[in-house]
């Protein structure tokens, strides 16, 4: 898409973030347009959990971590954002380990539009069978809506936790490796959902299997010790078209 | 064969680990032992009054408690009962919001230095004893409940309540933290995510997953209240009475026990009936144990 018009959802520019004094994100310059899934891929400590704190604002209560640099949404830096929580609240996270709140599966959906100050039982019985379905979940839990959500098997909690963030109705949509805990079939399945999510949101999509990105991502960044090596169309990455060595045998497997 | 023997033998590990099994086991039910023996010792001495002589319906049923009464003694502990109840109760009233309200700010927002010391104080004042406690209801807050009330005594329900709700709100500030640390920050993590305030993590996280615990430091206070006996000896006015007010004196169920079984002949009706109340106590506190149990265990389950 040499020729992309969708306007810019996220604009980062020289972005640095360090925790007391030890850099975990440096120098890093990128821009995500609406509808895109945008893909971070990279080894451990590679700084994409970091990444992703940021642009939420979740390092409010980490007093170590610091950030420096513009993250603009929907051109609005972040920083300057008076209200975070409903900046937070357009923007859906999806954690590596699936967390079910101690609470029903349908408290679990219904919790983020209650905080929203929706309490109709109808209009909450809506959103609840809606955001499980799209999240490919509501067929194995409609009968039973009211067991506690942390009882759920690890793939049925992910896609729980989906199904939560979908409940934000996010225009924002961040997946910080959400397979690691989960089987391969509802990998697939999860995978299935982000692709019709795409016509409604931005996605990035952090991942640990690069074959995930090549999958999932219209675009894709390499993350190495803090730094971004670079961004390419994803298929350019895997067709052996990257332009740095690094990146090449990270997405060969010969690296980390 | 001689290889898998020489590897078959019984070594230093195998013994230190049997050695701590039985060391463990001992331990374990030595605890059941003592339990048990103590629930024997108390049935056996005060059995022969509660067959032979105890008119059941007396015993619950009647506020009076003259056991010294060389002709007609009564064995009435519905006044003691409510002495108990009136001055546990108000002990929770403000214990329960004291202690949940630090419980959540050492918890949740203090960081650092102030958290430390915090949790220090905390521990500290759980430690003071009871007769401290009691002899500062008696000469503080009784003076002071004359003053500021203009009644003509001050060793109340009020005054005992405050004093045994003070003394049970740092143990139990101590354990609802314990059990507020215990929920996992992921799940602060992800309603902070959602958009919720830090109110909001509290009140729709943190408090539901934390309830089990938070109930069994409540049910601790409140077994602590129906137990403790110095404070509230010393700061009820130790009068036989059913409240009417917050500004009556009362008399507890322990205090009974602990100051007349000193003067009581062993073997004697008055002995034995204080055997009975505390069996009654042993028995009242079992069920305490036994609801928090079957509660905590019930919204497991659920
Ligand atoms: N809360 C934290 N406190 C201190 N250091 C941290 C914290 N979180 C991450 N780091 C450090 O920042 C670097 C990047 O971590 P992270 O963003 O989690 O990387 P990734 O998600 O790519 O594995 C690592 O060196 C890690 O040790
Ligand atoms: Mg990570």
């Amino acid at each position: 898409m040499v020729n992309d018009t969708r306007p810019v959802k996220l604009e980062i520019r020289n972005l640095n973030i360090s925790y007391g004094g030890q850099a975990a994100i440096s120098g890093v310059n990128l821009s995500i347009r609406e509808h895109e899934i945008f893909g971070i891929i990279g080894p451990a400590n590679a700084g994409k959990t970091s990444f992703l704190k940021a642009i939420n604002r979740m390092d409010m209560f980490d007093r170590k971590m610091r950030v420096e640099g513009d993250i603009l949404f929907n051109g609005q830096n972040v920083r300057e954002w008076r209200n975070i929580y409903a900046l937070r609240s357009r923007i859906g996270v999806v954690f590596p380990l699936p967390v079910g709140l101690p609470m029903s599966v349908y408290d679990n959906v219904a919790l983020s539009a209650r905080l929203r100050g929706i309490k109709e039982k109808a209009e909450l019985d809506l959103i609840v069978e809606r955001c499980l379905t799209r999240a490919a979940l509501w067929d194995e839990v409609k009968d039973r809506l009211d067991t506690l959500g942390s009882l759920l098997s690890g793939g049925q909690q992910q896609r729980l936790t989906i199904a939560r963030a979908l409940s934000q109705e996010p225009e924002l949509l961040m997946l910080d490796e959400f397979s690691i805990a989960v089987d391969p079939v509802t990998t697939m399945r999860i995978e299935d959902v982000l692709k019709e999510l795409k016509s409604e949101m931005t996605i990035i999509l952090v991942t640990n299997l690069v074959q995930q990105a090549r999958r999932l991502a219209d675009r894709t960044a390499f993350f190495l010790d803090g730094e971004c090596v670079e961004i390419a169309q994803t298929e350019a990455l895997f067709t052996g078209q990257a332009s740095d060595p690094r990146t090449q045998d990270y997405v060969e497997g010969r690296f980390g | 064969m001689s290889h898998n023997h020489a590897i078959d033998r019984r070594n230093l590990d195998w013994y230190i680990d049997k050695a701590v099994q039985v060391l463990v086991f001992i331990g374990g039910i030595s605890a059941v032992v003592f339990i048990v023996g103590i629930f024997l010792f108390i049935t056996k001495e005060g059995i022969g009054f509660l067959i032979n002589t105890l008119d059941l319906q007396e015993f619950f049923g009647s506020p009076y408690w003259e056991p010294s009464d060389e002709d007609a003694p009564e064995y009435g502990i519905l006044a003691l009962m409510a002495g108990t109840a009136s001055v546990t109760g108000l002990a929770m009233l403000i214990a329960i919001p004291f202690s949940l309200g630090s419980a959540i700010y050492v918890a949740e927002f203090a960081t650092g230095k102030t958290r430390e010391w915090l949790k220090i104080l905390i521990e500290l004042l759980a430690a003071i004893p009871s007769v401290v406690w009691g002899f500062i209801g008696l000469t503080i807050m009784n003076p002071l409940i004359i003053e500021l009330f203009d009644v003509p005594v001050g060793l109340t329900v009020l005054n005992a309540g405050i004093i045994l709700g003070l003394m049970a709100a740092p143990i139990m500030t101590s354990i609802a933290e314990d059990a507020l640390k215990a929920v996992p920050d992921r799940y602060r993590e992800a309603a902070e995510a959602l958009g919720a305030t830090r109110w909001q993590i509290i009140f729709k996280t943190v408090l539901p997953a934390a309830k089990n615990g938070l109930l069994g430091a409540v049910l601790l206070g409140v077994g602590r209240g129906f137990g403790e006996t110095m404070a509230v000896l010393m700061a009820t006015g130790h009068a036989v009475n059913i409240p009417g007010s917050v500004f009556d004196s009362v008399r507890a169920l322990t205090a009974t026990i602990a100051a007349e079984l000193g003067e009581t002949a062993v073997g004697s009706d008055h002995y034995q009936v204080l055997f009975t109340i505390g069996l009654f106590l042993f028995l009242i506190t079992f069920l305490i144990n036994l609801t928090a149990d079957l509660i905590v265990r019930g919204i497991r389950n659920s």
